[in-house]
């Protein structure tokens, strides 16, 4: 099994979104895009959804209020209640800055983790990019060859419209031996990034 | 002084004037910079460079210095005893509660850039949020010290953590401001680290791919998570980075009132004041950005930052830094005039006592320094002047400083009962403690500043002026839509 994937680098931002936009009207799909920094516009280019990240963040700071709201009564009313000045036991407003600051610590914290989770981020992982310049200067997208549709002369006509400074065909395969060094980096990379 | 960029084509020795906003147009955010290589380039340099400038060694060893102060005087008052200060029994707070509302403080400055500026969508914050969130961290790290040292028994820290124990289990006091503290300050320095490590996770990872095999490769490979710039990362960052500034935002309000808390329900003349908490936090921006006027200015220079650090940045800073002095003035007279409102005896003597007492020298040196003297700030001329405003940054630190042990040392010094009247002075082994923080924060300061990208590498990218119109990509965009 075989995968064939297109790379085309580019140097400017707004010729690639606005690639972005045309390969995609073509009706090929990209795999993924590598920047060196958020691209305004990019994800709506690419037609991802909005993320689903702020319920998690949502879900952790009710928790966290709610938790540490319960657990402030329990300890100051139920479990062993001390008279502190004269104040009822379950004196609610001065359980409010602790349930606060547990919230955010448990939304933040919530959804960082999260963040990781799903982008598949942990320490030591051997970073998996198409080119080390991804990180510095250049913009690369990665269109998928496996669609019946995909011409590649037509495909490279059309990025050639939008200034693209280099294309590159990468076949990766868990049986040839004659592929280039980092295909292999670029096929873990590419089942990774659809998931 | 030897030079990093020695042979950098695009260091700006030179002072550009990018402060004028002409209507319609934007001055630009980061100057004599084009392409996005450079800006890697630039920034990474300074800590890549096998030897930092020797600036940077002097201040190390100028800080370590301060830090075995400070190690020094934290053994000998835990070894002796609290008596080593000069507290006594009105004054049972004074130098070290100082100093740790002191050093919050100074941190509050780091959020308000990184979040709510970003929250605002101020762009300029960029070339300085890093650096600002590092003095955040490093700040609360100093002042976490203080109140630990004042318990007398450090090393039992750890029963303000509510934790089921063989003692009942006796919980601890949610009641007590104190407490809330607790989880203010720990919950602050946690978000706080943590929106700083995400912001660098880009960073990370073009270091790492622009590095040779070697430990500094392997240090940025294990730390930057395997980042690889993909467009579907970027999106899932970019709606948490929006979150944790949402989050930090209210955070850095309530760690500040929380802390005004700590004064403001007592029933000390002077602290029982409902003003507390928006009064603190409006000190609190105006003490962090005077720190980052007064890093930012010695960074810029001796780590070639001047393109990314530029005259807008800091007349922008200038501007916020009046803006919050100007409050913190408002709520002085506001002070006096609900003391003389109230037509409570206690409450207007102690305001009384606060400016024409036995500590006037201390409240005037606070009015001079945070509301006088910065008023200078109006002037664009002096807000353009770096050395002027690197001398007004150090005086609204100072002046902050005594801002607060005027609160804290008049407000107890002479409560109800003259009887017990008694006078404070701090002994050496106090200032020492104080001076000696200086250290840690500088020596954790200059670590950031020599190996960690000082500049938001993936952030300036997002700023950097439109590039030449070469692409027709926009056109084409046009006719595809």
């Amino acid at each position: 099994m075989t995968d064939r994937t297109l790379l085309a680098t580019f140097d400017d931002e707004s010729d690639l979104l606005a690639a972005t936009r045309a390969v995609r009207k073509q009706g090929y799909s990209i795999v993924d895009i590598y920047t060196p920094c958020a691209v305004h516009g990019l994800d709506e280019a690419m037609g991802l959804k909005p993320s689903r990240l702020p319920w998690v963040c949502f879900v952790c700071g009710i928790i966290g209020a709610v938790g540490m709201l319960w657990f402030e009564h329990w300890t100051a009313a139920v479990n062993w209640p001390i008279d502190v000045g004269g104040k009822p036991w379950n004196a609610l407003p001065s359980d409010i800055p602790v349930a606060f600051e547990f919230m955010v610590l448990l939304a933040g914290f919530g959804s960082v983790f999260a963040l990781l989770g799903v982008c598949r981020l942990y320490p030591g992982k051997r970073a998996q990019v198409p080119s080390l310049q991804v990180t510095d200067d250049r913009f690369v997208m990665v269109i998928d060859q496996a669609d019946a549709a995909f011409d590649l002369s037509t495909v490279e006509q059309l990025l050639e419209e939008f200034n693209v400074v280099e294309i590159a065909e990468r076949v990766t395969s868990s049986s040839t031996s004659d592929e280039e060094p980092n295909a292999r980096r670029l096929a873990d990379m590419t089942s990774g990034g659809q998931s | 002084m030897s030079s990093i960029h020695a042979d950098d084509p695009f260091r700006g020795g030179h002072i550009v004037d990018n402060t004028a906003e002409v209507p319609g147009t934007r001055a630009p955010l980061v100057l004599n910079m084009e392409r996005f290589g450079e800006v890697t380039e630039q920034v990474s340099r300074v800590s890549e460079a096998p030897r930092a400038p020797l600036a940077w060694y002097v201040a190390f060893a100028g800080s370590l210095g301060l830090l075995s102060l400070l190690g020094f005087c934290v053994l000998y008052l835990i070894f002796t005893g609290v008596g080593v200060w000069g507290l006594n029994t009105p004054v049972a707070w004074a130098y070290d509660i100082t100093n740790f509302v002191f050093w919050v403080g100074i941190g509050h400055a780091g959020t308000l850039i990184s979040a709510v500026l970003f929250l605002f969508r101020q762009r300029w914050r960029t070339s300085v949020n890093r650096s600002a969130e590092a003095m955040t961290l490093f700040a609360v790290m100093c002042a976490g010290i203080f109140p630990l040292i004042h318990m007398g028994r450090p090393w039992l820290a750890y029963w303000m953590a509510p934790y089921p124990n063989s003692r009942g289990s006796l919980w601890v006091n949610f009641k007590s401001p104190l407490l809330w503290d607790v989880f203010a300050i720990s919950t602050y320095l946690l978000i706080s680290a943590v929106f700083w490590y995400i912001g660098l996770l880009p960073d990370l990872a073009t270091v790492r791919d622009r590095s040779q095999p070697g430990l500094r490769r392997r240090a940025c490979s294990f730390l930057s998570l395997g980042w690889n710039g993909s467009a579907r990362t970027w999106h899932r960052y970019e709606t948490v980075y929006m979150l944790l500034a949402g989050l930090a935002t209210p955070l850095v309000f309530s760690v500040h009132t929380i802390v005004s808390m700590d004064f403001a329900t007592a029933v000390i003349p002077g602290w029982h004041t409902t003003i507390f908490p928006p009064y603190f936090v409006a000190g609190a921006i105006f003490s962090g950005l005077a720190m980052v006027l007064t890093l930012m200015i010695i960074a810029r220079k001796v780590m070639q930052l001047e393109n990314y650090v530029t005259l807008q940045h800091i007349d922008k800073m200038c501007k916020l830094m009046l803006a919050m002095g100007c409050v913190v003035g408002l709520a002085y007279g506001t002070e006096f005039f609900m003391a003389a409102y109230s037509g409570n005896a206690y409450e207007q003597f102690v305001f009384k006592n606060r400016a024409l007492g036995p500590m006037k020298w201390a409240y005037w040196t606070m009015v001079s320094c945070n509301v006088i003297i910065p008023q200078l700030l109006w002037f664009p001329a002096v807000r353009r002047t770096i050395p002027a405003v690197f001398v007004l940054a150090i005086v609204v630190n100072i002046g902050m400083w005594f801002e607060r042990f005027v609160i804290i040392v008049t407000s107890l010094h002479r409560d109800f009962l003259p009887s017990s009247w008694a006078h404070y002075s701090p002994t050496t082994i106090e200032i020492a403690t104080f001076v000696g923080s200086f250290g840690l924060f500088f020596t954790c300061f200059l670590i950031f500043c020599r190996f960690v990208p000082m500049i938001a590498i993936a952030e300036v990218k997002g700023v950097l002026e439109p590039r030449q119109p070469k692409s027709n990509g926009e056109a084409h965009h046009e006719e595809a839509t």
